[in-house]
């Protein structure tokens, strides 16, 4: 990408950021009634989105090539130990990053 | 009681409410940063980055999307799927900014996941103006988040070392909030739906096209469980 394209790109996106933080607040104005289907979904949906964002962040391992999505599937496994075990954010997210990181420089290399 | 005496006050008393998201995002900065200098990136992109999109979970993605060709249409779909859960947010927090009409603008635009928690577990200290309160709960955590994504990116460009792999972050971040929200959640329903329609449309569409149908799954299936999930929740 050009530069200008990569500018347009940065503001695409922080356009539609904005859209989706002020859409509730246009949609309802404190004397109209929130439909129950709405706020059914804002219940449920934030759980399958983050379902969803797990699997888009997976997709480009390769579970039936070398290396069998191992380092993945090794590293999310260490990121959930470390967080059922400690409850620490940084301490799992930082612990398993630098885990995968190990895995792929040095004991899957590619 | 002057206007600026009035918000010195309220940024000392918000101050400390945000030093767990201090913490947070600066880590997750200096991530972001690292990884957007690794894929070539100028620290001034970062900086853009943090002061306007001002999402982690987005500009991560966004990440992926600016290493593609050039594709507006995919931004805009990509960025309405990502963030679609701010409008929850702001469907939680219609009613508490109404009362500060001043800082309300500001209060929309920088509501991200962490702040919106703030917003909601906030508790103003007596004497302290509540829309200024909020609001400087707003511009610290949003003032973090640029310190964080700017440093991460100059160290990048200052430390050269290994960075294959540092990508995970991301992934690590997705699933340290699953688990937390696992933990909390009532029913596991939800977030099953969102993994296995997920992994179902993977596998049929392939990699580069599967998020709008999984997407649309995911709408279809809690639509269609809603009288078993609203009965369950009511229990």
């Amino acid at each position: 990408m050009t530069n200008l394209q990569i500018a347009l790109t940065i503001l695409t996106i922080a356009l539609v950021t904005l859209f989706t933080r002020s859409i509730a607040f246009a949609l309802f104005p404190a004397n109209r009634p929130v439909p129950p289907y709405v706020t059914y979904l804002g219940k449920v949906l934030p759980y399958a989105v983050m379902g969803m964002l797990v699997v888009y962040c997976l997709k480009d391992a390769t579970p039936l090539a070398y290396p069998y999505a191992l380092p993945e599937l090794l590293a999310c496994a260490a990121v959930v130990a470390l967080h059922l075990w400690r409850h620490n954010s940084l301490l799992s997210i930082g612990g398993g990053t630098v885990f995968y990181m190990i895995l792929v420089q040095h004991v899957f290399v590619r | 009681m002057g206007e600026n005496i009035l918000k010195l006050k309220a940024m000392k008393a918000a101050f400390p409410a945000t030093i767990p998201v201090m913490l947070g995002y600066l880590f997750m900065g200096i991530a972001f940063g690292i990884l957007m200098d690794a894929k070539g990136f100028s620290p001034w992109w970062s900086l853009l980055m943090a002061a306007t999109v001002y999402c982690g979970s987005m500009q991560f993605v966004a990440i992926g999307l600016l290493c593609g060709p050039f594709d507006p249409v995919s931004a805009v779909v990509m960025t309405l799927l990502v963030n679609a859960r701010h409008i929850f947010y702001g469907l939680s927090t219609i009613e508490l900014f109404r009362r500060m009409p001043k800082q309300r603008p500001y209060l929309i635009f920088s509501q991200t996941d962490e702040t919106f928690s703030l917003h909601c577990a906030a508790r103003v200290p007596a004497g302290v103006d509540e829309g200024w309160y909020h609001f400087f709960l707003g511009v610290l955590d949003h003032c973090y988040w640029i310190t964080g994504c700017t440093a991460g990116a100059l160290a990048g460009m200052l430390l050269k070392f290994n960075t294959t792999g540092i990508e995970f972050v991301m992934t690590a971040l997705f699933v340290v909030i699953f688990v937390d929200q696992w933990q909390a959640a009532s029913q596991h329903v939800s977030a099953l739906t969102g993994l296995g329609a997920t992994l179902l449309c993977l596998v049929l569409f392939g990699k580069s096209n599967f998020l709008i149908p999984a997407m649309l799954l995911i709408l279809g299936v809690l639509t269609v469980l809603r009288p078993r999930l609203e009965g369950g929740a009511a229990q």
